[in-house]
């Protein structure tokens, strides 16, 4: 692992950047321009745009979110665990066992309060 | 990166220049490579899709451009470059610039360790299959910054349906890597593609035929089918209820940028299925060529095409329910099951 | 050469996370300035990664990034509007901020100094060995029982999440009877 190891990704993040940049300003220069408001509504069936789309969202997506983020860094602690596994053997088992039912109560504890239900039942 | 490093260390004028030089060398090639490779392989994708698509329907696809149409897409790139450049009156314009712009890097910064054959990445990063995790997280953010600057309504509701499906949908993804990185022992693509050499006619060491990692690799593609928006998982564009969702209001270049991104995506996740089960460029017989490594992937990737005009899109309820209720409690069981048959078969 | 390498990769990730942060805490446009954290994430990763802790720069991106960026965007999405409040920011409490600002300034400058850095080698040199397996076989055995209870505490707040989330009985009844945006 050297340094020079990450490089590519360093340049490669510039060059689309400047290939992304580069590609829209040429576009830009090469398009025509024509400045009708009409043209720069927002699309809403044909009518003119009714109130702001920035509303409030069901909180469902949110918790959606909240419940990804757990998982996501027991996900990065399943990694580091399937890496060294070959080492480990019985004793990695029982230790990833031990942590997976834990995740699996809180995967079972969210299903059952019904933040998994994506349709709103009326109760 | 080590195989364009060699070729330019056989030439006596690079060898005067210091290490460092050469790394920075073939990394810029690597990234214009790449970046033009990305183009070639969405504009032959997207002809590829619409002649397949068009032949299962009976129909012809496009026909006029070239021999069968086949340039066509080019066409249609240069009619999207010079269109008219459209930023909407009410939209947050520095985020509605931004938002094309992330999601085609975050694509780009994915491709960096995907490998076009043996010793062919930009970087065989020893950490290669946690990078590719975070980079696509990256997507989510730039389809929640298109929606929002947008300031339509469709954009809105497609952007938090696509990144409510997206986190949703990365978590299996993560899941069911998992078994692949647990044979190999490494996170590193050109090590678990070796792991895979040889056995009966040069495939029999294919991670696809352990039955867990079978289990992981039907999986791993339905779940990947849903973070690259595919049908039947394309609800964050549902053209029928949301119009095209997030990017309702982008056109031109920008637009193309977004389509770009999502063949690049496509064509990341079917070479990450290859690599990590289908044995990578490991062919029948010992024959290993980046030739039968693309070769499946394009398999891959026609499954896919083929697939949406099989299956009709699923509801949102449902699509969370497959996520939360089936994947994600088998994923774990999945993992447990291949550690037990690795112990019980001596690989540990 | 590659002493100015070195120094030019760490002053471009350095800018990169200074300016975003900066931009986050000057913006007026709540949603901008969180946005902005993209870059800062992306740059914290850089600066971990150049101080040869792969590990912890690629599960700063995937979590950072993947999780807790997203949680905070739709947090400032789904609250505008919610008091006749825009996406605008106010400034509150300046005084103590800055006397936090200042203290936490005076404890980082001598662990800045005290820390031994050390930085991924150059071509010339020795490989650094990949952080994830001593991370990992520290974690499943030295650390086992911090690694254990991390992982309920996990747990636990997503409980609590949860709850907060869903609000009391009473008033998740009343909200589902105004709830129409089933989307």
């Amino acid at each position: 692992m050297l340094l020079l190891d990450y490089f590519p990704i360093f340049i490669m993040a510039s060059l689309a950047m400047a290939f992304a940049g580069g590609t829209v300003l040429a576009s830009f220069w090469v398009g025509p321009r024509q400045d009708k408001s009409e043209k720069l509504d927002t699309y809403e069936c044909g009518m003119p745009p009714i109130g702001t789309p920035h509303e409030r969202f069901n909180v469902k997506f949110f918790l959606v979110a909240m419940v990804f983020v757990i998982f996501d860094i027991e996900i990065v602690f399943l990694f580091l665990w399937a890496v060294i596994f070959r080492r480990l053997g019985w004793f990695g088992l029982a230790e990833m066992g031990i942590f997976l039912m834990i995740l699996v109560f809180a995967l079972l504890y969210v299903w059952e309060k019904g933040v998994l239900e994506w349709a709103s039942k009326a109760k | 990166m080590a195989y364009l490093k060699d070729l330019l260390l056989g030439f006596s004028l690079f060898q005067a220049l210091p290490i460092s030089v050469i790394y920075i060398l073939t990394a810029a090639i690597c990234a214009v490579v790449a970046i033009a490779a990305i183009a070639v392989v969405a504009l032959v994708a997207v002809w590829f899709e619409r002649k397949i698509s068009a032949h299962m329907q009976c129909r012809l696809g496009p026909m006029y451009v070239g021999w069968h149409g086949v340039l066509q897409t080019a066409a249609d790139g240069v009619k999207l470059f010079v269109k008219e450049d459209i930023i909407p009156a009410t939209a947050d314009k520095l985020l509605f610039i931004l938002a094309p712009g992330i999601v085609f890097v975050g694509a780009m910064l994915s491709w960096v360790v995907i490998p076009l054959g043996p010793k062919m990445a930009a970087t065989d990063l020893n950490i290669a299959v946690l990078y590719l995790l975070a980079t696509s997280s990256v997507v989510a953010i730039g389809i929640i910054m298109a929606g929002w600057a947008s300031h339509n309504k469709w954009s809105l509701y497609g952007s938090m349906r696509g990144a409510a499906q997206f986190l949703s949908y990365e978590i299996p993804t993560a899941l069911f890597i998992i078994p692949p990185v647990l044979l190999a022992g490494s996170l590193r693509l050109g090590t678990i593609v070796d792991e895979q050499a040889g056995g009966f006619l040069g495939m029999g060491n294919w991670y696809v035929w352990n039955p867990f990692c079978l289990i992981s690799f039907i999986c791993y593609y339905v779940s990947t089918l849903a973070e690259t928006n595919r049908i039947p998982f394309d609800l964050p564009e549902s053209e029928s209820e949301l119009v095209s969702g997030f990017h309702v209001e982008y056109s031109g270049i920008r637009f193309s940028f977004f389509f770009m991104a999502e063949y690049a995506d496509m064509f990341i996740v079917s070479a990450l299925g290859v690599l990590l089960f289908l044995g990578g460029w490991h062919g029948p017989f010992g024959i290993n060529h980046a030739f039968i490594y693309i070769a499946k992937v394009c398999a891959l990737l026609f499954v896919t095409i083929w697939l949406r005009w099989t299956l009709p899109r699923l509801r949102i309820d449902q699509l969370m329910a497959t996520c939360w209720k089936f994947l994600i409690p088998l994923g774990l069981i999945n993992i447990l099951g291949a550690s037990f048959w690795m112990i019980l078969t001596g690989k540990v | 050469m590659d002493a100015l390498l070195h120094s030019l990769v760490f002053y471009i990730l350095a800018f990169i996370v200074l300016g975003s942060a900066a931009y986050t805490a000057f913006s007026a446009n709540l949603v901008r300035a969180a946005f902005s954290l993209l870059f800062t994430f992306f740059g914290l990763a850089g600066l971990y990664i150049y101080l040869g802790a792969d590990f912890v720069g690629i599960s700063q991106v995937i979590i950072y990034v993947g999780g807790i960026l997203v949680l905070l965007l739709f947090g400032v999405m789904f609250t505008t509007n919610v008091s006749g409040q825009g996406t605008e920011k106010q400034t509150l409490q300046m005084k103590w901020g800055i006397l936090f600002l200042v203290v936490l300034f005076l404890l980082l400058i001598p662990i800045a100094f005290i820390t031994p850095w050390s930085v991924m080698p150059d071509a010339g040199s020795k490989a650094l060995e990949s952080s994830v397996s001593p991370i990992g076989v520290g974690l499943l055995t030295k650390y086992l029982l911090p690694f254990e209870i991390a992982s309920l505490l996990l747990l636990i707040a997503l409980i609590g999440a949860v709850v907060i989330a869903r609000g009391e009985p009473k008033v998740r009844a009343e909200a589902a009877k105004e709830d129409t945006s089933a989307l």
